[in-house]
């Protein structure tokens, strides 16, 4: 059981006209098992959380905490969040020239676990995972993202979330720019993972359609850098009737 | 051993081609200071396959060149070392030459040649290693229909001071394509260079090279396209880490009026891995005839991406094995082309060593 707890995070970004207040105040607790889906609109701040909890050198944290499970993940360097059990999907995952995905997937399972995967375990392992999201083989040969389409790229992300087996998952847009049938394939994968090892999810949407697929036990309403309504998943729903328009005035 | 007494011009660094040179740090190579060896280090390493022959004799030229060094050389020494091989051999295995013997004290002067005849296919992989002072003079010349793939490692120690002009004469059809390494040396220079002999030909220039704390490795490619219909590409990476690291690259490409249909493009990327190392790119396509197929080049300069690291490093990649990926990502391109397994290991190892060792430094 793992629980990671955010308190009034408040994050600035340096930009051309000086450090500019993005996250105005987060206040978020995520248990193992549970699913807390992040919606707003675009430019609110929800991919600055994101990438503020996983160490991104270009945030700037200003106040406020970040915890797991007691210990301080704001002090961590960003491969040390990793290996506490955080994870990030990326909504723009990056190309990484000249790495293939099976050396950079071997690479990150021997810093995560402690030592090199067997190798005939692991080819097994990662073939069953590229099968479970209907990547073709030749995808262990190609180098990290690049050439990649988005929808590949969203699969490349969710096949890591399986493979690397972290506590608590943060999936940034992972649902935008998949049609139906990946959108599907890519949220059997968040269920299996969250099933497999009680994981713990934070889902930053723009829709309510992968909602259908993956169910959250909490919505929270994100809207200029911080949390303006919380509810259960009806509130997605009033969201898909209503849009942000109430929020982003306020 | 003898002390060269000949007539020769000594560079002063203020013209185009010694610039950026350290001529300080060539151990007499250009201003007849060295103190010739009678060293003839170049060997096979290994039994030579049928149609494949070693010899040394006596050759005239078969390009002329303005690199005051090579000029000396041709001067001292007549007799070349010659691995020739014959028309319509099929070469499947790399045959692979090597220099071990060195020394400091004296400098090597060699005329090396390599020929295939019309039709032959062949890989040809040079290990330079050790302390040495060399100066040579290596020309390649491809038969029509001939293909040659042409692999120099400089693995030498920190000490040795090489320079070398590889140049490649390209008839009719053929092919030949060069992959460049350098990682190891005190200054390196190399001239590679291709002419195109007919139509149809084409040149691949390839090259790595890591340069850290101190070392100087200059690569100056030319490229002559004199006839029409050849083509030529040219790509180059550098890493450079470390004080006073200084890479040149120079890619010259010269499309002459008869050059009609050339297809050229030419790229030199550098990394910048730590503060007070240097890479002077400098591209220079000149252009005689609009009537081609296509001719362009680009040059960058960079530092490690941020994004790239935090993406392996959010995977729980520690941040040294994150920039180690990257930066074996970076040559992998060009590293792989050498296909064969064992240098490709031993140099993305020795690389790694570099990168570590800049790294301990600071
Ligand atoms: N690196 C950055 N430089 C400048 N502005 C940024 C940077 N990152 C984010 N921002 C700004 O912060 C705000 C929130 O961005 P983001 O977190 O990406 O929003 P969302 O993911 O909700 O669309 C936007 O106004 C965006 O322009
Ligand atoms: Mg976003």
């Amino acid at each position: 059981m793992s629980t990671l707890e955010i308190r009034n995070l408040q994050v600035s970004v340096n930009t051309d006209e000086g450090m500019v207040e993005i996250l105005k105040g987060v206040d978020l607790t995520i248990e193992s098992g549970q699913t807390h889906a992040i919606m707003g609109p675009n430019g609110s701040g929800k991919s600055t959380l994101a990438y503020s909890i996983a160490g991104h050198p270009k945030y700037t944290i200003t106040g406020g905490t970040v915890t797991l499970d007691g210990a301080d993940v704001l002090d961590m360097t960003v491969d040390e969040r990793a290996k506490a059990g955080l994870f990030l999907a990326m909504q723009y995952p990056v190309e990484v020239p000249g790495v293939s995905v099976s050396n950079f997937l071997r690479t990150a399972a021997t810093a995560l676990r402690g030592e090199a995967p067997k190798l005939r375990t692991w080819v097994g392992e990662v073939k069953d995972a590229m099968e479970a999201l209907n990547m073709d083989p030749a995808f262990a040969t190609r180098n990290v993202n690049e050439g990649f389409s988005g929808g590949e790229k969203k699969r490349h992300e969710i096949m890591q979330l399986e493979l690397l087996k972290p506590k608590m998952a943060i999936l940034d847009e992972t649902d935008s720019g998949l049609d139906v049938d990946a959108l599907r394939i890519v949220s059997e994968g968040v269920n299996r993972a969250k099933a497999a090892n009680n994981l713990g999810v934070i889902l930053i949407t723009h829709y309510t359609r992968i909602l259908r697929y993956i169910k959250p036990d909490f919505v929270h309403v994100f809207a200029n850098g911080r949390i303006v309504e919380q509810g259960g998943a009806e509130l997605a729903e009033k969201l898909e009737a209503s849009g942000y328009a109430d929020y982003v005035s306020k | 051993m003898s002390v060269l007494t000949t007539n020769y011009l000594t560079p002063t660094g203020r013209e185009e081609a010694w610039r950026f040179t350290p001529l300080k740090r060539l151990r007499g190579l250009h201003d007849g200071a060295a103190v010739q060896s009678d060293r003839e280090s170049l060997i096979t390493k290994g039994a030579l396959p049928s149609g494949a022959t070693f010899t040394r004799e006596n050759l005239e030229p078969l390009s002329a060149s303005d690199d005051v060094i090579i000029e000396r050389v041709r001067g001292a020494v007549s007799s070349v070392a010659h691995l020739s091989i014959a028309a319509n051999t099929e070469l499947t295995e790399p045959i692979f030459l090597g220099r071990s013997a060195g020394g400091l004290d004296t400098a090597e002067f060699s005329r090396v040649r390599i020929s295939l005849g019309t039709h032959a296919v062949a890989t040809v992989i040079v290990e330079n290693t050790t302390d040495t002072v060399l100066a040579e003079d290596l020309e390649i010349y491809l038969a029509p229909g001939s293909n040659l793939k042409f692999v120099t490692l400089q693995e030498f120690e920190s000490k040795s001071v090489y320079t070398a002009r590889h140049h490649a004469i390209v008839d009719k059809d053929a092919t030949f394509k060069s992959i460049t390494v350098t990682v190891g040396g005190d200054v390196v220079r190399i001239l590679p260079t291709v002419a195109f002999k007919a139509p149809g030909a084409s040149a691949d220039l390839l090259g790595v090279y890591f340069a850290t704390a101190g070392q100087f490795f200059e690569h100056r490619n030319h490229v002559d396209h004199a006839v029409p219909h050849a083509k030529s590409n040219v790509n180059y990476k550098g890493a450079l880490a470390g004080k006073d690291a200084h890479t040149v690259w120079i890619g010259d490409v010269l499309i002459r009026a008869a050059a009609e249909g050339t297809d050229t493009y030419e790229l030199n990327r550098n990394l910048l891995l730590s503060d007070g190392a240097r890479a002077d790119s400098v591209p220079n396509l000149e252009i005689e005839t609009g009537e081609i197929i296509g001719a362009g080049h680009a040059s960058t300069t960079g530092r490690f991406d941020d994004e790239q690291l935090f993406y392996l490093m959010s995977r729980g990649i520690a941040m040294a094995d994150a920039r180690r990926l990257v930066v074996r990502g970076f040559f992998n391109e060009i590293v792989t082309e050498i296909g064969n397994e064992e240098v490709q290991n031993r140099i993305m190892d020795r690389i790694d060593n570099e990168l570590e060792k800049a790294a301990r430094n600071g």
